[in-house]
């Protein structure tokens, strides 16, 4: 087991080193350049020469944009990493790690509520349908919860923005708190700007939670359906045992052994933000610093948020990988 | 191991019997009743294997469900341009439109009195713009006073296009590199898999964010550009079915039959492409149907960011991207809600009919 992690962390450092490769490699290439885009008004105004303009992007690191600078760049910029120096960010003015650790939270906390109510309602919703299967139930769940996976997270949010905040204007659809209110600076005050938090936050948890619990119901769905036919079943059944102790107390606990493998997808997307809603619903959550940051070519916040990304899918893949042997002893680690 | 093998041996008996029609024909005739009594003849037939999964496909309604939904986007988007030419992708409806807007004011004059003017503006506009859906525009026009309704037809092309070409593309490269992966195993799988990783690692979204706006610096035609944005999601999003063919591929290449290949001497390329691929096949036409709706829902997201398929050509993505106006988004519905309600059909029906046919490809299906 020691061995095997060893060796699976070994392979997973090869891993990043391929991927933040690729990514440093496109996003040099990106036509979005940061220092022309910040300077062009100077520029214009004659304020500032085409000179200052090349050595500022030296001094970022971006001036060369050869093969040979973009090469010496990336290795410029794996070797801070190595030290756990991410760089400074361009846009945002501070260092990559600091705006991540700062705006992570933010998304953190909309995705462990979502992640939470999804599990409560697709788990149940998966075993029901399961065990009516090709009732008028399981039909219901089915349609309503793959409708949920086919729709474009950009036109749900605008459906709920519009039934919700525009027609019956019962929650905001933009931002954290209100922009107009001015908060005491007491506990009163700090109590009412989380109660706004809250009612701000209800719309993209919504829509997230209900955009994700198709994929974890028909999972669940299909997991239970192979459990009931187990003959671990047939004899809990042959004994005599009530219908509800065979399935929630039998299957229930079974069903869930496959579902260690949703680690693996669980924690990017904790952590990682999303980008789509939180521009949709204009919260400042890293998912949507890293869209903004992407549009403005700010090269290292771009590479400090897919590396963060991409390492949270390793350790996921990981996790899940050790997760499933505990749970399942008949899974064996490594050859 | 043994366990497997009793099953492995019961289990093509307890399919055949299933999916084997027995048809009675009473040969017999009426009119000659007195002569032999009834004779029935049993004809026993045995349902070939594509048969058998359409028999369990069709007996699923929601595939059913899946596959008109599919039927109706194609002809639909297709056919329906052919038919319904009465606007163009990109023709602009020139009516010019006069519009009175009228605002209301009110004053108080000298005696105290309120009175109310009305002020009506006559505005005549170069095109028809926000017109609302009318016998002229079944759906209206929008803000560049293009009909809605033909462009999502046309929207309706480039997404299944889009969709199908990547699907077969990614299902290609899959397939041969998964191949070779799980053929020859060794360094040659330990190199292809560490490639797959590496793609598969790589956030989606983002970098197929990057990569559009690379493609966006090299100033290419509307329709190169829809080439290369094809390119671009088939190389972020193959690695999946490379993944689904080698591990499907390392089980069957263990069983006996491809022991028989080697005996028969059969080249390695015969081997892999002839004899294991035909059998992960199932797998992969169910795994094409469902990523034909994500590379959808890809496309649209990223002609929703404005990355994707450019304007003037028409896409659902850029047709949902008007309701970021809240104008659009409360007063003119008809240009955004359909698009979305489109794409909603195209992913629901691939969904479907993937799930459909997972079910009646399963070697384990009973029913």
């Amino acid at each position: 087991m020691f061995k095997y992690v060893i060796k699976r962390i070994f392979i997973s450092v090869i891993i990043l080193l391929g991927v933040s490769l690729i990514i440093y490699t496109m996003v040099r290439l990106m036509p979005t350049d940061y220092v022309d885009t910040k300077y062009s008004q100077q520029l214009q105004n004659g304020s500032i020469t085409q000179e200052d303009i090349s050595r500022f992007k030296d001094l970022y690191g971006i001036g060369d944009n050869s093969f040979k600078g973009i090469v010496g760049g990336y290795f410029k910029w794996l070797g801070n990493m190595c030290k756990g120096d991410l760089g400074v960010s361009f846009k945002y003015e501070k260092p990559v790690a600091d705006v991540i650790s700062e705006n992570m939270w933010i998304s953190f906390a909309i995705a462990f509520i979502a992640t939470i109510l999804q599990f409560l309602i697709a788990i149940p919703l998966g075993i029901t349908s399961a065990t009516h299967q090709y009732s008028a139930r399981d039909y219901i769940t089915t349609v309503f919860t793959m409708i949920g996976i086919s729709l474009p997270t950009y036109f749900f949010a605008a459906i709920v923005i519009k039934i919700f905040s525009v027609d019956l204007g019962w929650l905001p659809a933009n931002g954290l708190i209100y922009a107009s209110v001015d908060y005491a600076n007491n506990f009163a005050g700090q109590m009412q700007k989380l109660g706004d938090i809250l009612q701000h936050m209800i719309l993209p948890i919504f829509v997230s939670v209900m955009l994700s619990i198709g994929g974890l119901m028909r999972y669940t769905r299909t997991n239970t359906l192979e459990v009931l036919n187990a003959d671990y079943i047939r004899t809990a059944r042959a004994k005599g045992l009530s219908e509800k102790t065979v399935i929630y107390k039998h299957a229930f606990r079974n069903t869930l052994i496959p579902l260690a493998t949703l680690l693996a997808g669980i924690l990017p997307s904790l952590f990682g933000g999303m980008m789509i809603t939180e521009q949709v619903f204009g919260i400042d959550g890293i998912g949507r610093l890293a869209y903004q940051a992407l549009k403005e070519g700010d090269v290292p916040f771009v590479m400090g948020y897919n590396m963060f990304l991409a390492i949270l899918t390793v350790i996921g893949t990981l996790l899940s990988d050790i997760m499933y042997s505990i749970v399942d002893p008949r899974v064996k680690l490594g050859k | 191991m043994k366990k497997d093998n009793i099953n492995e041996n019961i289990q093509p008996e307890a399919v055949n019997s299933e999916n084997a029609v027995v048809e009675e024909n009473v040969v017999a005739a009426e009119s000659n009743e007195g002569e032999a009594g009834t004779q029935v003849e049993y004809v026993y037939k045995e349902m070939s294997p594509l048969r058998a999964v359409a028999r369990r496909f069709f007996r699923s309604k929601l595939s059913i469900v899946g596959l008109v939904m599919i039927l109706f986007l194609i002809l639909f988007s297709f056919l329906g341009p052919v038919i319904y030419d009465k606007w163009g992708e990109e023709t602009v409806d020139r009516t010019k439109v006069v519009q009175n807007i009228t605002s209301t004011r009110t004053y108080t004059d000298e005696n105290g009195k309120e009175v109310e003017v009305y002020e009506v503006l006559e505005h005549e506009s170069d095109a028809n713009y926000y017109a609302d859906p009318s016998k002229d525009h079944l759906l209206g026009t929008d803000d560049k006073g293009m009909d809605v309704f033909v462009r999502l037809m046309y929207g309706g092309r480039i997404s299944l296009t889009i969709g199908f070409i990547v699907v077969i593309l990614e299902t290609i490269i899959g397939i041969i590199l998964g191949g070779i992966a799980g053929y020859f195993g060794g360094w040659v799988d330990q190199i292809i898999m560490r490639i797959v990783d590496i793609f598969n690692c790589i956030p989606t979204l983002p970098i197929l964010l990057i990569a559009s706006a690379l493609i966006d610096s090299w100033q290419v035609s509307a329709d190169t550009r829809i080439y290369l944005l094809m390119a671009i999601i088939t190389l972020f999003s193959w690695s999946g079915v490379a993944r689904l063919v080698r591990g499907q591929i390392l089980s069957l290449r263990e069983q006996e039959y491809i022991t028989a290949t080697e005996v028969m001497g059969l080249p390695t390329w015969r081997k892999i492409f002839l004899h294991l691929i035909p059998n992960v096949m199932p797998q992969l036409i169910v795994s094409m149907t469902l990523g034909l709706g994500s590379v959808i829902l890809y496309e649209s997201t990223l002609s929703y960011l404005g990355l994707g398929v450019q304007l003037p050509k028409a896409a659902w993505g850029t047709m949902i991207a008007t309701s970021n106006d809240p104008q659009v988004l409360s007063f003119h519905m008809n240009m955004w809600l359909p698009a979305g309600i489109m794409i909603v059909i195209a992913v629901l029906g691939f969904n479907f009919v993937g799930d459909g046919l997972r079910d009646a490809m399963d070697p384990k299906a009973k029913k």
